[in-house]
C-alpha cells in the first residue's frame, strides 16, 4: 500500500519537523527566549502541522478518487509520491517562517480548528452519507419494479426466480401494529413508573427502583430478542394463543409487542422523568396549598402542564419502536400477513431489510434492492417522527426555562 | 364582600379538621389507588428484569459446562506418524479421520473394559458417543507435543451434544427414543459411565475459547472469534468515535458561531442518535461495502459503522460535560492571558475528563451490544478462522458476539439455544464490568461546583 | 356570613385563631424553628418579620403543613386551629389546606384559564354543585381579589398571559375561592413592582374583614403598613410579638431594635 507508506513517512517527516522548528526557534530567540512571539513548542507544532497537512489533504483526495474509480489503481504509486513532495515541500515552507516574530501559536490554533470542525461536520457527511445511499440504491428499484406497487401493493412474497410482488403494505401493518401494542405496554408502565419515582418513592425505594430501570436501559436489544424467543414467545402460545384456538405460533404480533414494550420502559419512564421534573415546584406547591391531593395535583396540574413534552416522548418513543429490529427478528415471525389476530405471526420493514440484505446479494435483483426501499420508507418515517418530537420538546422545555 | 365565597348549605367541609368527610375520603381512596397504579409499574418493570435475567442466566448457565469422556487413548505410532519422525510438518499431512479411528477404538476399548453391558446397544451407539469436533482436537493435541505418539494418554474426549444435553436435562429418554442422531441405548450407556466416573462434566474453558462450530457440534461452538471480533471492533470506535467526538463537541460547545450551519449540525445529531441501528447498517453496506470496497464481515467496517453510531452518543455526553465546567474557569484562564485554545485544552478539557469518560463507556458499551447493523455488513458469516493480530486482522473476517447470538438463534438443534444464552451471558458479563467502570470513575472524580 | 362555624363561636373580633406552642422544626440537623410560641388572631393581618434565613417562611409553612412535601423536615410541638393540633395523627393534610389558604412568593397560576385557575379550588373541594354556582364563586373570588372588572371579558385565555401584578392577584382568587379561614402568604409582594405591590397590599387590607391573614414579607415598611401585630423572627427564635406600632415604634428587645434601624439584617 504505497498510500500507507507514504503516511508513515510523512508522520516521520512532521517529527522531524517539530524538532527542527523548535529549535530554530531557540537559536533565533538567542540568549532571552521571551522575545518569540510564541513558546518554542508552537513554533515545532506549526512546522510539523504545515509539514502533514498537505501530506493528508492529498492522501484523502488520492483515495476518495481512487473509491470513486476516477484514476486506476496502478496511479497510487503517483499519488504517494506526490503526497510525500507536498509534505517535503509544507516542511521546507514552515522552517523558513520561523523568527522571533512569527505567531505559530494562531497557526496551530487555527489548523486545530480546522480540525475540530471538520469533525464536527462528520455528522452532516453522515446523514449525507445515509440519504445518499438509501437514495441512489431505491432509484436503481424503482427502475425495475413500479412505485404505485410498491407503496399500495397488498402483497409481499419475494421469489427468487423473479415476478416477486414486494407491496410495503403488510410490512407496514405489522410494525405499526407491533410498535402499538409496544406502546400499549411502554407507555402507561413508563409514566407511572416515572411519576412515582419522582413524586412518591422514599430514597430507598428509588434508590432501589431507578438502578434496576437503568439496567433494564442497559440490556442490548439482541437479549430481549432472545427472551422473547425462548421465554415470551412459548409462554404466550402455550397458556393463551392455543387454549383460546387462536393460533399455534410461538412468534407473534403480541410477543414481539410485549417485549418491546418492557424494552421501551426505561426509554419512557426516563423522558417522562426529565419532563415532569421540568414543571416548576411553585406550580406544585400551588395546588398544594389549595389542599389538592398529590395525584390531583399531578393528574390536573403537573399533566397537562407537561402534555407537550410527554406527547414528544411518545412519538420518539414510536420512533424507536418502529425501527427496531433484533426483537422483531427472533419474536415477530417472516411472514408478511394483514390480519388482526395478534397471536398470529407478522414481519416487519426491518425484519425483511434483514432477510434481504443478508446472504448471498445480488445488488440488480429487484429482491435485494427493494430492501433499500424499505430502508428509505423506514428512515423517512423515524425521520418525520424524531423531527416533530425533537422540537415539540425543545419549544417544552424552553417554556420553563 | 362578607358574603364572599358562598352560602352556608353549600358548605360540605365537616367541621373538625379531626374527622374526614366523606368527600375527603372518596379524595383518599383516589389517592390511594393511583399510588398503587405507580407500585405496580414498578413491580411490572422490575418483575421483567428479574424474570429476563433469570431466564437467560438459567438457559445458558448450561453452556458454561460440558461432558468429557475422560479415557485413555493409544496413541498409534503407525497410524498417526508413518515415517516415525515425529517431525510435526509431516505429521500435518495426517488427517483428521485417522485421529477418529484411534480415538473409536480408544472408545470402544473403554466401554468393553468397563464391563457394562445394554441390551440393543449398537456399535455406532458407542462410536457416536463422542463429538464429531474430537477427532480434531485430538489432533490439535498431539500436533502440540509429537513425542506423545505411540503412548497411552489419558484424554479428556469431547462427547456427543445429546449426550451433554441429557446430563443438562435437555434431552430425555424419550425424545432420544424419536431421535436419529441419539437412542436410549446409548444414553443408558453414557449414565453408566457416569456412574464409574469415566464420564465427567466439568467447567467448559472451550466455550469462551473455541470458535464457531458447524450445525451437528453444538457441543464445539465456542465465542472465542465472536469475543475477538467484538473487541476489535471496539478498538476502532475507540480510537476513532472517541477523537472526533470530542473534538467536534469542543468545536459546537466552546466555539461555534450561533448560525444556521451550527444549527444544522446540532439537529443533525440529534437526530441521528435517533436513527433507527438498521440503517446505519444499510449506511455500512451501500458505503462502505459496495462503494469503498472494503471486504465482508471485517471487524474494520463493523467498526466505521459503530463509530458513526455512536458518535452523537459521545457528542451528547461530552458536551453535557464541558457545559458543567463553570465558565469561571475559562474566565480565569483568559484573564492571565491564555488564548481561547489553551484554556479549553489546559483547563477545560482535564476538568470535564471524567463526564467524558463516562461518557464515552456507555457509548461503547451501546456499541458491544449492538446487533441489527452488523447483520446486514455480513457479520453473520460462518467464520471459524482466528483473525490475525491488529492492525491487519481488522481486515480478516470475524464475527461479533450479539451477532453469534443471533447466528445460534437460527439453527435447528435446540443445544444452540443453551449457547446462544451463554453467550448472551458473556456479552452481560462484560457489557456489566463496563458500566462498573462508568460508575467508579464517575463516583471517583465527581466534582461539585 | 361566610362562615358559620367560626360564627357560632365568635366573641369579638379578636378570638384567637391559631395557636402554636413549643414549635420546633429541624432540617436533616440543622435546628430551623427553635420553640416558637405565638397566638395568631382572627380578623387581623399578622406579619412575620425578620432577616433572611431566619425562619420564617419555615415557620409559615408548618401552618398548613406545606413542610410535608419536604422529606427531610421534622416537626415538633403544637399548632392549634380553633383549638384543633394540625399535626394530630388523625387530620388529613388536604382537609386543613383547604381551611388554611396559601399564596406564595412567587405568583404561580397553573397553565389552565383564568376561570379554571380560579374555579380549581372549587371543583376539587366540591364546593358548588352546578355551574351556575361555579360562575358564582369565581366571580365573586375575582371581585374579591379586586381583579373581576379587568379580566371579566377574557375568562376563558390563559392566565400565564396576565401582568405580574395580576398574576399574584388571580392566585389569591384563587385561594380565597376555596373558602379558607386563614390566608398565608409568603413574600406575596416580592415578585412585584411598587404599583402591583400597592395594589396587593390594598387588597390585603380588605381580607381582613374575612380572614386571618398571615403574612411574611422581608419589607419592614410593608409589615408597618399592612398588619395590626408583627412578629419578628431571628435566626430561627421569635424574639418579640405585639402589636405593629408597638414593635415599630418601641421595641422592648435589642434585637429588634438592631433590625428595624437597619443595623442587622
Amino acid at each position: 500500500m504505497p498510500l500507507s507508506w507514504a503516511l508513515l513517512v510523512s508522520l516521520a517527516l512532521a517529527v522531524a519537523g517539530y524538532i527542527i522548528g523548535r529549535s530554530r526557534a531557540f537559536a533565533s530567540a538567542g540568549t532571552d527566549i521571551r522575545k518569540l512571539h510564541s513558546r518554542p513548542g508552537y513554533h515545532g507544532a506549526s512546522v510539523a502541522l504545515t509539514t502533514l497537512t498537505p501530506a493528508i489533504v492529498v492522501l484523502m483526495l488520492a483515495s476518495v478518487l481512487r473509491m470513486a474509480k476516477v484514476f486506476p489503481p496502478e496511479a497510487t504509486g503517483f499519488a504517494g509520491l506526490l503526497a510525500l513532495a507536498a509534505s517535503v515541500a509544507g516542511l521546507g515552507w514552515g522552517v523558513t517562517r520561523i523568527n522571533t516574530d512569527f505567531r505559530a501559536r494562531n497557526v496551530v490554533e487555527k489548523i486545530v480548528q480546522g480540525f475540530l470542525i471538520f469533525c464536527s461536520s462528520i455528522a452532516i457527511l453522515t446523514t449525507a452519507g445515509i440519504v445518499l445511499s438509501l437514495i441512489f440504491e431505491t432509484g436503481h428499484f424503482f427502475q425495475k419494479y413500479s412505485w404505485t406497487e410498491f407503496f399500495f401493493g397488498l402483497n409481499w412474497t419475494p421469489r427468487f426466480q423473479g415476478n416477486s410482488s414486494l407491496g410495503i403494505l403488510p410490512l407496514l401493518w405489522g410494525t405499526l401494529y407491533i410498535s402499538f401494542i409496544a406502546l400499549l405496554v411502554a407507555v402507561p408502565i413508563g409514566m407511572f413508573a416515572a411519576i412515582y419515582m419522582s413524586e412518591y418513592a422514599s430514597k430507598r425505594v428509588r434508590g432501589i427502583a431507578k438502578p434496576a430501570i437503568e439496567i433494564l436501559a442497559g440490556i442490548p436489544t439482541i437479549v430481549y430478542g432472545l427472551f422473547a424467543l425462548i421465554t415470551v414467545g412459548p409462554m404466550l402460545r402455550d397458556y393463551f394463543a392455543q387454549p383460546l384456538g387462536l393460533g399455534s405460533s410461538g412468534s407473534s404480533v403480541l410477543t414481539a409487542g410485549l417485549v418491546m414494550g418492557i424494552m421501551l420502559i426505561p426509554f419512557v419512564s426516563s423522558l417522562s422523568d426529565d419532563i415532569i421534573n421540568a414543571v416548576p415546584q411553585s406550580m406544585r406547591d400551588g395546588a398544594l396549598g389549595l389542599g389538592s391531593t398529590p395525584s390531583e395535583t399531578i393528574k390536573q396540574v403537573v399533566l397537562p402542564a407537561a402534555l407537550p413534552g410527554v406527547v414528544g416522548a411518545v412519538l420518539l418513543a414510536a420512533s424507536r419502536a418502529i425501527g427496531e429490529t433484533m426483537i422483531v427478528v427472533l419474536g415477530a415471525g417472516a411472514a408478511a400477513r394483514l390480519g388482526l389476530n395478534p397471536f398470529e405471526a407478522m414481519t416487519t420493514i426491518t425484519v425483511k431489510i434483514v432477510s434481504q440484505l443478508t446472504g448471498d446479494n445480488d445488488f440488480a435483483a429487484p429482491e435485494t434492492l427493494v430492501a433499500f426501499a424499505l430502508g428509505l420508507t423506514l428512515f423517512v418515517i423515524t425521520l418525520g417522527l424524531n423531527v416533530v418530537a425533537l422540537y415539540i420538546v425543545r419549544k417544552y422545555r424552553e417554556q420553563y426555562e | 364582600m362578607t358574603d364572599i365565597p358562598m352560602s352556608s348549605e353549600a358548605q360540605p367541609r365537616g367541621n373538625s379538621l379531626l374527622s374526614q368527610d366523606a368527600r375527603t375520603r372518596k379524595r383518599n381512596a383516589t389517592e390511594k389507588r393511583f399510588r398503587m397504579y405507580g407500585v405496580i409499574a414498578i413491580g411490572i418493570a422490575m418483575a421483567a428484569l428479574v424474570i429476563l435475567l433469570t431466564s437467560i442466566v438459567s438457559d445458558g448457565a448450561g453452556a458454561f459446562r460440558q461432558s468429557y469422556l475422560s479415557i485413555p487413548v493409544a496413541l498409534d505410532a503407525e497410524t498417526l506418524d508413518p515415517n516415525g519422525n515425529r517431525d510435526p510438518a509431516e505429521m500435518s499431512k495426517v488427517l483428521t479421520l485417522s485421529y477418529g479411528k484411534v480415538l473409536d477404538k480408544a472408545v470402544e476399548t473403554a466401554v468393553a473394559d468397563s464391563g457394562i453391558a445394554i441390551e440393543g446397544l449398537t456399535s455406532t451407539d458407542t462410536s457416536n458417543l463422542i463429538s464429531k469436533e474430537a477427532s480434531a482436537q485430538l489432533r490439535n493435541h498431539v500436533l502440540a507435543d509429537p513425542e506423545q505418539v505411540g503412548q497411552t494418554v489419558d484424554f479428556n474426549v469431547l462427547v456427543n451434544g445429546r449426550v451433554d444435553g441429557y446430563f443438562k436435562r435437555r434431552v430425555s429418554m424419550e425424545s432420544a427414543a424419536r431421535d436419529a442422531n441419539t437412542s436410549p441405548q446409548q444414553l443408558q450407556l453414557a449414565d453408566a459411565l457416569k456412574e464409574q466416573g469415566k464420564l465427567v462434566t466439568r467447567f467448559n474453558w472451550n466455550f469462551i475459547t473455541n470458535p464457531d462450530a458447524s450445525d451437528q457440534r453444538p457441543e464445539a461452538a465456542g465465542v472465542g472469534v465472536a469475543i475477538i471480533g467484538s473487541a476489535y471492533m471496539m478498538l476502532v470506535v475507540l480510537f476513532l468515535a472517541v477523537p472526533i467526538g470530542v473534538a467536534a463537541s469542543i468545536y459546537l460547545e466552546e466555539f461555534a458561531p450561533q448560525n444556521r450551519w451550527t444549527d444544522l449540525i446540532e439537529v443533525n445529531i440529534s437526530n441521528l442518535a435517533a436513527v433507527p441501528s438498521i440503517v446505519f447498517g444499510i449506511l455500512g453496506l451501500a458505503a462502505f461495502i459496495n462503494f469503498v470496497g472494503l471486504p465482508q464481515s471485517a471487524p474494520i467496517v463493523g467498526g466505521l459503522v459503530l463509530t458513526l453510531m455512536t458518535l452523537p452518543t459521545i457528542i451528547i455526553s461530552t458536551r453535557a460535560a464541558l457545559k458543567s465546567v463553570p465558565p469561571s474557569i475559562r474566565d480565569a484562564a483568559l484573564g492571565v492571558g491564555a488564548s481561547k485554545m489553551q484554556s479549553i485544552f489546559h483547563h477545560v478539557l482535564p476538568l470535564a475528563m471524567p463526564g467524558i469518560l463516562t461518557g464515552t463507556i456507555i457509548g461503547l458499551a451501546q456499541a458491544l451490544g449492538e446487533t441489527a447493523p452488523l447483520l446486514l455488513i455480513g457479520m453473520v458469516a460462518f467464520v471459524r478462522e482466528f483473525p490475525a493480530a491488529p492492525p491487519e486482522g481488522l481486515w480478516d473476517p470475524a464475527s461479533a458476539l450479539p451477532v453469534q447470538v443471533y447466528n445460534w438463534t437460527q439453527r435447528a438443534d435446540p443445544a444452540f439455544i443453551e449457547r446462544a444464552s451463554g453467550a448472551i451471558i458473556v456479552l452481560l458479563i462484560f457489557l456489566f464490568c463496563m458500566n462498573l467502570l462508568a460508575i467508579f470513575l464517575r463516583r471517583r472524580f465527581e466534582r461539585r461546583w | 356570613m361566610y362562615d358559620i362555624n367560626r360564627a357560632e363561636s365568635a366573641v369579638t373580633q379578636q378570638d384567637i385563631k391559631i395557636s402554636a406552642s413549643k414549635v420546633q422544626v429541624y432540617y436533616g440537623d440543622k435546628h430551623a424553628i427553635k420553640d416558637v410560641d405565638v397566638e395568631i388572631l382572627d380578623k387581623t393581618v399578622t406579619a412575620f418579620i425578620g432577616p433572611s434565613g431566619c425562619g420564617k417562611s419555615t415557620f409559615l409553612r408548618c401552618i398548613n403543613r406545606m413542610n410535608d412535601t419536604i422529606p427531610i423536615a421534622r416537626i415538633e410541638g403544637k399548632i392549634l386551629l380553633d383549638g384543633e393540633d394540625v399535626y394530630d395523627r388523625r387530620v388529613d393534610p388536604v382537609q386543613l389546606r383547604a381551611k388554611v389558604g396559601m399564596v406564595f412568593q412567587k405568583p404561580n397560576p397553573f397553565p389552565k384559564s383564568i376561570y379554571d385557575n380560579v374555579a380549581y379550588g372549587p371543583r376539587i373541594h366540591g364546593l358548588s354543585r352546578n355551574k351556575a354556582e361555579l360562575d358564582e364563586i369565581v366571580e365573586k373570588s375575582l371581585r374579591g381579589a379586586a381583579l373581576w372588572n379587568e379580566v371579566k371579558d377574557r375568562l376563558h385565555e390563559p392566565g400565564t398571559g396576565l401582568s405580574g401584578g395580576q398574576q399574584q392577584r388571580l392566585c389569591i382568587a384563587r385561594a380565597v375561592a376555596t373558602a379558607p379561614e386563614v390566608l398565608l402568604m409568603d413574600e406575596p409582594c416580592s415578585a412585584l413592582d411598587p404599583i402591583a405591590t400597592s395594589q396587593v397590599e390594598e387588597l390585603i387590607d380588605q381580607l381582613r374583614e374575612n380572614f386571618s391573614v398571615v403574612i411574611v414579607t422581608h419589607s419592614m415598611q410593608q409589615a408597618a403598613r399592612v398588619s395590626q401585630k408583627t412578629a419578628f423572627f431571628h435566626l430561627g427564635n421569635l424574639v418579640e410579638y405585639g402589636n405593629t406600632d408597638d414593635i415599630f415604634t418601641n421595641p422592648q428587645d435589642s434585637r429588634t431594635e438592631s433590625y428595624i434601624s437597619g443595623r442587622i439584617g
